[in-house]
């Protein structure tokens, strides 16, 4: 579990990027906070394994101030998987994934085995292992970066866009892979969008956060389509539009739900789903 | 051309002599301009003057270095060390504007997140600021490599032997085929150390070859 109590920063040029921020955020889920730009959704993350440290508040994992850890140390043991991979140029594929495990101490061959061992779990071939990033696909990349992530099996995997600059169709490959990835690992995951049909796919909780990472609804994609807290929630999340407005038409086999586009997008079946 | 056939050993003394005054100068410039373009690179405030004070250096002429050096640190101007110590001086200041440059051309979104996945400082410097500097700091030290090369004749002046020998005494005797001689010496050993830095860069920085495009397919681009 990673709680945020009464967070804030402020970064010295006086920008306000956290303002008493308050979350708990449960272990072995995904929690998705998604916002527009520069609302501070980055700054939430990098607090949790201290590459930001807050100006007042504290931020805890499993009920330790990160704080009182070793920053370093504590990175080490949480995954980060950021835009574009963020991977090292200078490193092959193999390397990369494998760069945790060697700060760690691990050797050179134990280190390569593992990294050939996630190659094989995020679904990249192993023919690549010795490529260098510029030599792969953005898609490639990701995988790569969410590879290096996973390599020193973290407790805790945060994600920062990690999908924003890859085209649709690959995008939504990772997101079911990563979909997939969670069933089996089970990590608590802290996945940072902008976009609200990432953060409602891929979220058990979602927080929905406005300038200063102000906390505009948070709970679980059913509960905020269901209620959302206000007009701009609403607005936000696009309950009056596009997919998520469906109404019912009638037809001679029974009822089904009808898009905003006038797309059928399934059948009404009665009783418990 | 007789000359050069009678005395190509002369020629190949010469050459080695100069050839190992100018590698410890480049390797010693090398190696000082490191922390020093370092520094220079993570001190804001100090950046300025290191790199205004060490580029100054380059603007003092070479033969009015050799004669004062000597007075200053006490030792003789026909001494070998003279001349070394003076090449140094220039290397660094070619050398560290380029380490400087190289550590600033390092893309910060990968310091970043060489830092987000556990890299201390030291061993971020080491393992990531440094290798990814490695081509700007390159391209520095060949120009370095080149120019020393090309100086260190300036050491016959005040009575250091290397190659600078052959123009001199090929002047005051009146033999062109010397001074010519010397100057394709000087020419093929710049040229084989700028091939052997060329080479070495390529072997340390095999991730760098080719750098820019990214090769994809269009297969690859939609996995
Ligand atoms: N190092 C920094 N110094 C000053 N301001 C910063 C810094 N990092 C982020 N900010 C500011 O803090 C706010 C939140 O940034 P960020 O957390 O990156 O937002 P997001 O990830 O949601 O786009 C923005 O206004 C941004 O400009
Ligand atoms: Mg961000």
């Amino acid at each position: 579990m990673i709680e945020f109590r009464n967070v804030t920063k402020r970064f010295p040029d006086g920008t306000v990027a956290v303002d008493s921020f308050d979350l708990v955020i449960p272990s072995r889920r995904t929690t998705v906070f998604v916002g527009s730009s520069g609302c501070g959704k980055t700054t939430l993350l990098r607090m949790i394994n201290r590459m930001v440290e807050p100006t007042s508040g504290t931020v805890e994992i499993d009920g330790e101030d990160v704080a009182a850890k070793q920053g370093v140390a504590l990175r080490r043991s949480i995954g980060y998987v950021m835009q574009n991979g963020g991977l090292m140029p200078h490193f092959t594929v193999a390397e990369n994934i494998a760069t945790v495990p060697r700060l760690n101490g691990r050797t050179r061959r134990a280190a390569r085995a593992r990294a050939l061992e996630l190659m094989d779990v995020v679904g990249l071939d192993t023919a690549m292992a010795d490529r260098y990033p510029s030599q792969l696909s953005g898609g490639q990349q990701q995988r790569v970066g969410v590879a290096r992530g996973l390599a020193a099996d973290p407790n805790i995997l945060l994600m920062d866009e990690p999908f924003g600059a890859v085209d649709p169709i690959v995008r939504a490959e990772l997101q079911r892979e990563l979909i997939r990835l969670q069933r089996d690992l089970d990590k608590t995951v802290v996945f940072v969008t902008h976009d609200v049909d990432e953060a409602f796919l891929l979220g058990d909780q979602v927080a929905i956060l406005a300038e200063g990472a102000r906390r505009l609804q948070v709970g679980s994609p059913s509960e905020i389509t269901e209620n959302p807290a206000d007009d701009f929630v609403a607005a936000f999340i696009g309950a009056d539009r596009g997919k998520r407005a469906l109404r019912v038409k009638q037809t001679p086999r029974g009822r089904v739900l009808v898009d905003a586009e006038g797309r059928t997008q399934g059948v009404l079946v009665e009783g418990e789903g | 051309m007789d000359w050069v056939s009678e005395n190509l050993d002369l020629i190949g003394s010469l050459t080695l002599e100069h050839l190992r005054q100018s590698v410890i100068a480049i390797a010693a410039g090398f190696a000082l301009s490191l922390p020093l373009g370092w520094v220079a690179w993570r001190y804001r405030l100090l950046r300025g003057w290191v790199i205004t004070v060490t580029g100054l250096l380059y603007t003092i002429p070479s033969l009015a270095l050799l004669m004062i050096l000597p007075v200053v640190a006490g030792y003789p101007a026909t001494s070998e060390t003279n001349l070394v110590i003076a090449l140094t001086i220039y290397a660094i200041a070619i050398m560290v504007r380029a380490v400087t440059d190289g550590l600033d051309s390092v893309d910060p979104a990968v310091r970043r997140s060489a830092t987000a996945v556990g890299y201390g400082a030291a061993r971020r410097f080491w393992a990531v600021d440094l290798p990814l500097a490695g081509p700007v700091i390159l391209a520095g030290l060949r120009v370095t490599a080149v120019s020393t090369i090309s100086l260190a004749t300036v050491g016959i002046l005040v009575g250091v032997t290397n190659l600078g020998y052959l123009f001199t005494n090929g002047l005051q005797r009146r033999i062109v085929p010397e001074v010519l001689a010397g100057i394709v010496a000087v020419a093929v050993i710049a040229l084989l150390i700028d091939l052997a830095l060329m080479a070495a860069g390529r072997t340390l920085m095999p991730w760098a070859r080719g750098a820019a495009p990214a090769r994809r397919s269009a297969a690859e681009a939609a996995s």
